[in-house]
Formats: structure tokens, sequence, C-alpha cells
């Protein structure tokens, strides 16, 4: 999708905690940028914040990498955020995607909470070869 | 390791805490931390969190805000959050965090009232 702006798409890394701080940042910065509203903002950067954790927790290494870019379409704008590792990657996808399915005794709800922040989630993995999620928030 | 790493405020019997900025884990684990030390040395009966300030809290900040105050309970006192920004509010509902056994209360001045009715065991409203 053009980036009509000429705004070029922040694209890092994910190495460490800090880099969860710096996904927030850059979340919204883009959000703010697109004219996003606050609540809008707020939706997406926590969506972010929670598959960003989910790299730490699940990915190899905790490592992971991260790209935000505004998009076009229809005339409306967003933000986009892709979040991939080259983790073990999720075998059972709709299970990965219910309330409360946790392999690690968590709440469950990072996944299936970030779907409903966002107007469009798209999940793709396959056992032993990492997980990609991207993440969609458009301007009302 | 004893470093503050959050400004805590003595009102009286009542301990207040201004959580702000871009929290880390590792930071968020460190006011728990300090945050259980206050409690268990001082007299305070009571604990106000005020989240007025945090823009985004996630399903971590959440779950350890909850896991505080009931540690402040174990410990014999009464902790309230106060402050949730209607954003943030929104937004952990949909997320789906349960946040429904926390007492909240809209400010300081409100939370300080709530905290003597929690006192007084008086779980009815005003
Ligand atoms: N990037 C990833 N790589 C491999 N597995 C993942 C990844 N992200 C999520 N998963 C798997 O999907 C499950 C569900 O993830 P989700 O974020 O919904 O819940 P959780 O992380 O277990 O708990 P919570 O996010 O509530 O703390 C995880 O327990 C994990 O097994
Ligand atoms: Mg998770």
């Amino acid at each position: 999708m053009p980036t009509e702006t000429g705004r070029e798409p922040a694209v890092f890394d994910m190495v460490d905690e800090s880099d969860l701080i710096r996904v927030r940042k850059v979340l919204r910065t883009e959000a703010e940028a697109t004219g996003l509203n606050l609540v809008d903002t707020t939706k997406l950067i926590t969506a972010g914040s929670e598959l960003a954790r989910n790299i730490l927790n699940y990915a190899t290494g905790g490592r992971g990498r991260i790209r935000i870019e505004q998009v076009y379409h229809q005339g409306r704008r967003g933000v986009r955020a892709t979040f991939a590792d080259d983790g073990p990657g999720i075998e059972d996808i709709d299970q990965a995607m219910t309330d409360g399915f946790s392999t690690r005794g968590s709440m469950g709800l990072g996944l299936p909470g970030a779907r409903r922040l966002v107007d469009d989630l798209t999940l793709t993995s396959a056992a032993g070869s990492g997980t990609t999620v991207v993440i969609v928030k458009w301007q009302r | 390791m004893t470093d503050d790493v959050v400004p805590v405020m003595q009102i009286g019997d009542t301990l207040l805490v201004a959580l702000q900025g871009d929290l880390d884990d590792t930071t968020v684990i460190r006011i728990e931390e300090q945050l259980t030390r206050e409690v268990s040395q001082t007299s305070a009966t009571g604990m106000l969190i005020d989240v007025s300030r945090l823009s985004v809290v996630d399903s971590f900040i959440a779950r350890v805000l909850a896991r505080i105050v009931a540690m402040v309970r174990l410990l014999g006192a009464q902790a309230a959050v106060v402050g949730i920004q209607p954003a943030v509010a929104i937004t952990l509902v949909e997320l789906g965090v349960p946040m429904g056994h926390l007492d909240t209360a809209l400010n300081a001045e409100q939370g300080l009232a709530l905290l003597r009715r929690l006192r007084r065991g008086d779980t009815g409203t005003d």
C-alpha cells in the first residue's frame, strides 16, 4: 500500500524489554500523525504491547522484528503494525486465539484481546516456522 | 535492592502513590516490591494508587495492579486504584482484563472516601 506522505515505515528489531516501550512510543507517534482519536490510539498501543510481549515471551531468544507504518485504503488512513518472529510458531491458531488459552498459565487474552482492540488482525504461523501478526487500526 | 522507584506520600494513615510515564515491566515489578515494603513498614491502613497519568495500561500492568491491591489487603490494609483514564478503562474492558473486583474511584478525594468506607467494612455506595 502507498505511503503517500512519504513517511518512512518504522522498522526495528525487538531484542529486549526496552523495545516494548519503543513499540508503544512509535505506535503513539504514528497513531497521532494518522489522526486516530484518543480511544483508538490507546487501543492500538495496548494491542501492540500485547503482541510485542508475546515475542519476548515465546519467540526464540525473545527476538523479533517490528514494522509500523501508515496505510491508506479507499480514502481512509490507518496504522498497520507487523510483529514477526522466527520462534517455535503456533500449532493450533484457533486455540491460541481463544480467550483463556495459554501455554504458560497466563490469562490467555493477549491474542484474542488484541483482535478485539483493532479493526483487523491477521496471524500467520506454523509450528517450527515463526509467527507473524499484522494489525490495522483505521481512522474513524 | 531497596531503591525507591516511585514517590509515596503519606496523608494521615493513607499512602498515596502516583504512577506516571511509560513503565517497562521491570519498573512495574520494582514498584510492586517497593509498595509491599512501604505498607509493611508503615502503620498505613490504606493505599491509593493514582493511575491518572498512565496513558496506557496493558494486561501486564493491570495484572500487577490487581496483585498489589490483593497484597495490601493481605497485609491487613485497604487499597484502591484511582483516576483510570476513560480511554484506558474502555481498552481494558475490551481487552478482557478482569478489573471488576478492584475497588476504583474517580480521583484521590473520592478514593479517600472509598477507603474510609472499606475500613468500616461498608460495601455499599454513597
Ligand atoms: N509469537 C508467538 N510465538 C509462539 N507462540 C505464541 C506467540 N504468541 C502467542 N503464542 C501462543 O499463543 C498462546 C496465547 O497467546 P496470548 O497472548 O493470547 O496469551 P498468553 O500470552 O498465554 O497470556 P497473556 O497474554 O494473557 O499474558 C500463548 O500461550 C502461546 O502459546
Ligand atoms: Mg500474551
